[in-house]
């Protein structure tokens, strides 16, 4: 592996860790904010704007912004088809979250889900991050 | 309306993602993590007509995800969204030109799979 190639996955690696703890926490944030604001179907869009003076849905809004930030970034040097797989590790966590800090029941069919969840990000994060621009870079 | 207010973040995410794809491959790969340099590629970003639509998407498909929350659980707001990563996938394919293995295939499927299944 060439230097570049360690760089780039380095670099992959800190970005994709970024984007998927800064969604955990600002869905997590943003879920409970919005279950004390109340049903927004229906309300004018001035609610919408209401809503996000809640400190949970605030916060939460802060993190889904460092969220894209990263995302968008990270969307810079590697493909689409890599980054969306690889970041679903963060239901993972969700669910594990949910299991030993807040002593959910987790049931067999999520046990299920989550193996599965890992074994599909296992996979393509073994591909390498750029491998869908390989031909585009031989163009050059 | 759950379902309704679904199929609307679906579709603005996808095409969110793809225009953000689009536009920051344009831009190209962002070497210069310092603040200046950060703050210069965001002036440039912002300027791309990619972005701007990137943008308007995504916050379509956040309103809607708001909604959503507010008349259903995390649980199913999440995993609902399963659909997109194959969606996502394919539109990679097609509009991207992305080179897709077997591997990120399977793993986009196993994903999708995974993700549904935790809704349960």
């Amino acid at each position: 592996m060439s230097g570049r190639d360690r760089t780039l996955l380095m670099k992959t690696r800190v970005f994709t860790a970024i984007v998927v703890v800064a969604n955990v926490i600002g869905n997590l944030a943003l879920s409970h904010g919005m279950r004390a604001v109340g049903s927004m179907v229906g309300r004018p869009p001035l609610a919408y704007i209401e809503a996000i003076f809640n400190p949970w849905v605030a916060f939460g809004v802060v993190f889904l912004t460092v969220w894209l930030a990263a995302h968008m970034m990270l969307l810079s040097w590697a493909d689409l088809s890599y980054v969306l797989p690889v970041t679903a590790i963060g239901y993972v966590l969700i669910a594990l979250g949910g299991r030993y800090f807040l002593h959910e029941e987790v049931s067999a069919g999520r046990w299920i889900g989550i193996a599965a969840i890992v074994a599909g990000v296992t996979l393509v994060s073994r591909t390498a991050p750029s491998a869908g621009r390989a031909r585009e870079a031989e163009r050059r | 309306m759950k379902w309704l207010l679904l199929a609307v973040i679906v579709g603005s995410t996808a095409f969110g993602e793809i225009l953000q794809a689009i536009g920051m491959r344009r831009h190209g790969e962002i070497h210069d993590f310092r603040p200046n340099s950060l703050a210069r590629t965001a002036a440039a970003v912002a300027r791309s007509g990619y972005i701007v639509g990137a943008v308007a998407g995504m916050a379509v498909s956040f309103f809607a995800f708001m909604a959503l929350l507010s008349i259903a659980d995390l649980s199913f707001a999440g995993p609902a969204t399963a659909a997109s990563y194959v969606v996502e996938t394919f539109l990679a394919r097609v509009l991207l030109h992305e080179r897709i293995d077997w591997r990120r295939w399977t793993g986009a499927a196993l994903v999708a799979f995974g993700v549904a299944m935790l809704a349960q």
